[in-house]
């Protein structure tokens, strides 16, 4: 028969079943219902403790999201393990930033007050990882939601979660357990198809554009499975991870990948793989990156109405960077509105170290809380808008209904001094 | 024409229409919850609506918010009245539990194996009758009149 029937039962330890029984006040067992019922859908044989839980269930999407919140709240729910939330409807350290309708600025305030009073940290970012408290260590069960931090979290840190998506999240951090299964199992980790990018030139490879670029088309070739890169520069960093992550975890489904020599499970090829024949070996040709780059473009004029920064939201680095950038030099053109996202508390820390002032004095509008493609923030007549993230121009012209030019953060800051696009040509050629 | 069998993800009984989408599909971003409309500019289906339909796809995609669009469009009554999977799909089986837990509203999630889900066309009237922990059956009621 097919596999249909020969399920393992779902094993609960006596705890476990006292929450579900309700033993421990009707939020734990609603909260309880939803675990094991994900559990038995992906065939867990049993629970297991997890140490922290990123909410992506605090962004507005309608009432079915708050009635659950409050639904917890007013049962009395509380958060079990340190809780993160990611990114929500409004920017409340800008006021009237967002121009939402009614419906979204009443029930997304409503919805941050549900996740508070559970016991949730505000922290209301998309990068939990860039919080130094909030980063698990390696090999750690948590339970994420959000496509980019869970997709950071197991490559970069090398910490388990599986592919969640909200309500799950919640009642992970108010039970404290999650189905074992997924990627919290280990030999569900192994790399799957491997990607060599060893022939292509070492110009294209620095390329600060180059990891996103990567993740596109990661995404688009190995939808879930798991991905192996070979061939990215010793010297990539954490941002340039998170670029790739966030870009094949919007082209695809990407949750998991191994850089080898870079991220922690894949020291060589053959321990990314845990031994195993790669189910399919891609040689990358400058073909495969050009065409996978100009699927984040889509227009090639000379108008330009804004620039988005900061999806995922910036790091301290990446404010830094920014701020370099406009150091010296003119100021914004005045018909260009220049956005950066970040978090509420990596803007506090690049504050004392200048970087706000030299960017606000520039013209830049810092975002926090929220992001510019997920709520209303960019003026309503805006037609094309040049970023440097990957997932922001996979997702914006759906979303907003823009035109995107993908582009370097030095070529969007010359764009928006000089008002139209500024685009280098190396080192993509033609 | 035999019966269709497949694995069940969460329980729950609907009639409707068949559509099958060419491509994976994310609620989030793709779907407008108001209507059920597909909104992704990516999807070739771009402008049919998901609305009442049992709805055929081979695996979710993108976003964890797919579970809150999913759910939201369950309880707004602009969502699919069932769903057929070729893949399991978590992020969408927990809309589904969550709306059956807020609204007692439950979309049966049902993953059908290759052979079966190859004999899924749009436009089929099939009865998807889904118990947890049992074999699920999609019965082929009627084609639909031309």
């Amino acid at each position: 028969m097919s596999e249909a029937t020969s399920a393992t039962p779902l094993t609960l330890s006596d705890d476990e079943q006292a929450m579900l029984d309700g033993a421990q006040g009707e939020a734990l067992a609603l909260a309880m219902r939803i675990v094991t019922g994900l559990a038995r859908a992906n065939g867990a044989p049993y629970l297991i403790p997890i140490a922290s839980a990123h909410i992506d269930s605090c962004l507005y999407h309608g009432v079915a999201g708050l009635d659950f919140a409050e639904r917890l709240a007013s049962l009395g729910g509380r958060v079990k393990v340190p809780t993160t939330l990611n990114v929500s409807s409004l920017d409340l350290l800008h006021p009237g930033l967002v121009k939402g309708d009614d419906e979204t600025m009443v029930n997304g305030r409503r919805l941050m007050d549900a996740y508070v009073s559970l016991g949730a940290s505000p922290t209301w970012t998309c990068a939990p990882y860039q919080l130094a408290e909030a980063r698990p260590p390696f090999g750690t069960n948590v339970a994420w939601a959000e496509s980019n931090a869970i997709v950071f979290c197991n490559s970069v840190l090398g910490a388990r979660t599986d592919r969640y998506g909200d309500f799950l999240d919640i009642c992970a951090a108010i039970t404290g357990r999650a189905p074992y299964a997924g990627l919290h199992v280990t030999e569900n980790r192994a790399g799957q198809i491997v990607f060599d990018l060893t022939g292509l030139p070492q110009a294209l490879r620095d390329n600060e554009l180059f990891p996103a670029v990567v993740g596109q088309l990661i995404g688009r070739r190995t939808g879930t499975a798991i991905p192996v890169i070979v061939g990215l520069p010793a010297t990539t960093g954490e941002d340039a991870l998170k670029a790739l992550g966030a870009a094949a975890a919007s082209s695809g489904g990407v949750a998991l990948f191994h850089v080898v020599g870079i991220t922690p499970e894949a020291a060589t090829l053959e321990i990314a793989l845990q031994g195993n024949p790669p189910l399919e070996v891609v040689t990358v040709t400058r073909d495969m990156i050009a065409a996978a780059r100009a699927e984040l473009s889509t227009v090639d004029g000379a108008a330009l109405d804004a620039i988005s920064v900061g999806t995922p939201h910036f790091s301290l680095a990446e404010c830094g960077q920014l701020a370099e950038l406009l150091a010296d030099g003119p100021a914004i053109d005045a018909a260009v509105a220049f956005y950066a996202s970040t978090s509420r508390r990596i803007l506090e820390a690049a504050r004392p170290l200048g970087f706000v002032d030299v960017c606000e004095r520039a013209g830049v509008q810092f975002v926090v809380d929220t992001c510019t493609y997920i709520t209303p923030i960019l003026a309503p007549d805006t037609r094309v808008v040049m970023t440097n993230s990957g997932k922001w121009a996979y997702y914006a012209p759906g979303n907003l209904g823009v035109d995107v030019i993908f582009a370097t953060l030095a070529e969007c800051v010359a764009s928006a001094r000089a008002g139209h696009p500024v685009l280098e040509r190396e080192p993509w050629g033609t | 024409m035999g019966d269709l069998t497949g694995k069940v993800l969460y329980g729950g009984t609907a009639s409707g229409e068949v559509m099958v989408l060419d491509e994976a599909l994310s609620f989030w971003g793709g779907i407008d919850r108001q209507t059920g409309a597909i909104i992704d500019e990516h999807h070739p289906q771009r402008g049919s609506s998901v609305a009442g339909k049992v709805l055929v796809m081979p695996y979710g995609r993108g976003s964890s918010s797919s579970t809150s669009v999913f759910a939201e469009t369950i309880r707004a009554g602009s969502g699919p009245l069932a769903l057929l999977l070729l893949e399991p799909d978590v992020i969408l089986v927990l809309g589904a539990m969550v709306a059956g837990e807020l609204y007692d509203k439950r979309c049966p999630v049902v993953v059908v194996p290759p052979d079966d889900y190859s004999r899924l066309a749009t436009g089929q009237l099939v009865q998807v009758v889904a118990q947890m922990g049992d074999t699920a059956c999609i019965q082929m009621t009627d084609a639909v009149p031309a």
